[in-house]
């Protein structure tokens, strides 16, 4: 692992790949020399600059994710990780799933 | 028409043949029922045929004979006749629950037989209970199956369950008041809701409320905001996936009625036809501070669900109305005056445009008009035609043309060009002018 980096992997699913150019998986590197301990606050600040295409208000709201987006981190639900204080390690796979309601 | 008689003629021999098959269909069932009655001879909890029919299901240690005799003692509710509740309610009836209770206001359209495999072109127009108890009596005379054919709301839904105690309830419905009113409704009455979606080429599945696990309302305290939310209308939907996703809630179904270790509560799996793959995932505890099942919970009864999430519990379009009549044209009016139109402007998706327009059309998108992405090329096109006054601009259904005018009206203030709405769009052009053109 590089020393000026932190190599993860992110994805969208459930319609939220639409704000992202269509796209469901990303593998970034987040720069260390600012921030040291990337915690998912900083990951959504960073991803809403950085990627986010159109419409944040569909993506983000209050600092925190819109109702109806569950943030998975390595397949767990973030209420089981400390939500947005979660301290990202490297190699992390952190997915957005917007969730469904057709039938 | 000639034509017209004839098809009415067809529905009416139709309707006496299917009597008559009726009939001997019941007289047939009643002959053969002889070997069918064989109680308690060989076995303590099936009929002969029983034995027979269920034998590979049995077979199977988790379900045996135990599982077979909880299933045929067990009552189901599916909520909702269509892309899940069609796969969900043709394993269950298969499967052989006891009784099976289907509800859902609609009627069977075109639109749906792609997905909703209980219903055939000759049901077209037919409530969809109604289609699917045709099926599924023929599939297993055995299971009881109760069609309602009704909107569910707080106080349809809580009556149905407390008339019946019903084991697992199947959430098959597709908008997001319908989802809350059935997540509160299971936790008042403390019965398992077993939940699916499905929406393009994806599909979630889960358990809620099932041995102390979260309900919906753990998960999602906050409905979304109704503009966040897309349905198979407007998204699409590939039929295969709520036909896998539907397949598997009666499967989790089945593993609750046999009290199975392994149930999908607690956890949710997403469903991604896309790349083919299948994500487990773990979900968070039961919230003790959940509204509605946490310790001190403030929903003790049911609540207006539409009111809540803000939309309608369904997922039809709801019309809007945002332009003056002077800058509307109907479709009458519409349709004297298009073929010579040089400036028509179509505002549908491209996908939807390709699918069909009008033959003079020029297809600019919405979304690309709200991200002004279109400007250089429609300068360009009324610069061609600078002469003209009128720029016609139509939709689906008459609603993102609105929005469409309102935006082009403000960013060609200067020139001399009126933008007209014609309302209704293309649905009601196809109603009012011409039959040929694709409602979809």
């Amino acid at each position: 692992m590089s020393v000026d980096t932190l190599p993860i992997s992110i994805g969208f699913g459930g319609g939220a790949e639409l704000l992202f150019g269509n796209k469901k998986n990303f593998a970034i590197s987040l720069p260390v020399q600012e921030i040291t301990k990337w915690q998912i606050s900083d990951l959504l600040k960073w991803i809403q600059d950085n990627l986010l295409k159109e419409r944040p208000e569909l993506f983000i709201q209050d600092n925190s994710v819109r109702p109806g987006i569950l943030v998975l981190i390595n397949d767990v639900d973030w209420e089981l990780m400390d939500t947005i204080n979660y301290v990202i390690q490297p190699n992390d796979e952190i997915v957005f799933i917007s969730t469904l309601h057709g039938g | 028409m000639p034509e017209e008689t004839e098809v009415e003629q067809l529905e009416k021999e139709i309707e006496v043949l299917k009597q008559e098959l009726k009939q001997k269909e019941a007289r047939l069932q009643l002959l053969k029922s002889v070997k069918k009655q064989i109680v308690k001879h060989y076995s303590n909890h099936f009929t002969t045929d029983e034995i027979t029919r269920y034998s590979r299901q049995m077979l199977v240690p988790a379900i045996g004979v135990a599982g077979q005799n909880a299933l045929k003692q067990s009552n189901v509710l599916i909520v909702g006749a269509g892309g899940l509740g069609c796969p969900a309610a043709l394993y269950l009836v298969a499967a052989g629950v006891g009784h099976l209770t289907i509800v859902d206001n609609d009627e069977v359209e075109l639109t749906n037989l792609h997905r909703q495999i209980l219903h055939t072109e000759a049901d077209v127009g037919v409530p969809k209970v109604e289609s699917a108890l045709g099926k599924l009596s023929n599939i297993n005379s055995n299971v009881k199956v109760n069609p309602l054919h009704l909107h569910v709301n707080s106080e349809s839904l809580m009556g149905l369950l407390t008339k019946e105690n019903f084991d697992v309830v199947i959430d098959c419905t597709d908008n997001v008041p319908t989802r809350y009113l059935l997540n509160d409704a299971c936790v008042l009455k403390k019965i398992p809701l077993v939940s699916g979606s499905a929406l393009q080429l994806e599909g979630q599945l889960t358990v809620y409320n099932y041995k102390n696990g979260p309900c919906y309302r753990c998960l999602f305290p906050v409905p979304p905001a109704p503009d966040s939310v897309t349905s198979c209308g407007d998204g699409g939907v590939v039929g295969i996936v709520p036909g896998v996703i539907g397949s598997l809630q009666a499967l989790e179904t089945v593993k609750i009625i046999a009290d199975t270790s392994g149930v999908l509560n607690g956890r949710l799996l997403l469903f991604d036809g896309s790349n083919t793959t299948f994500r487990n995932v773990k979900l968070r505890n039961k919230n003790l501070d959940c509204q509605v099942c946490g310790s001190h919970p403030s929903i003790t009864k049911l609540i207006d669900y539409e009111q809540f999430c803000g939309t309608r519990a369904h997922d039809k379009v709801i019309n809007i109305e945002i332009l003056s009549n002077s800058e509307c044209m109907n479709v009458i009016q519409f349709s004297k005056v298009y073929e010579q139109a040089p400036i028509v402007i179509d505002v549908r998706p491209s996908v939807e445009y390709e699918m069909c327009h009008l033959t003079n059309s020029i297809n600019i998108p919405y979304q690309d008009i709200e991200k002004d992405e279109h400007l250089d090329f429609l300068k360009e096109l009324l610069a061609i035609h600078s002469g003209e006054k009128d720029v016609y601009v139509l939709c689906r259904r008459g609603n993102d043309s609105q929005r469409a005018v309102v935006k082009l009206r403000d960013q060609f203030r200067d020139s001399n060009f009126t933008f007209l709405n014609i309302t209704g769009g293309l649905h009601s052009f196809a109603k009012q002018v011409d039959p040929a053109f694709p409602i979809y």
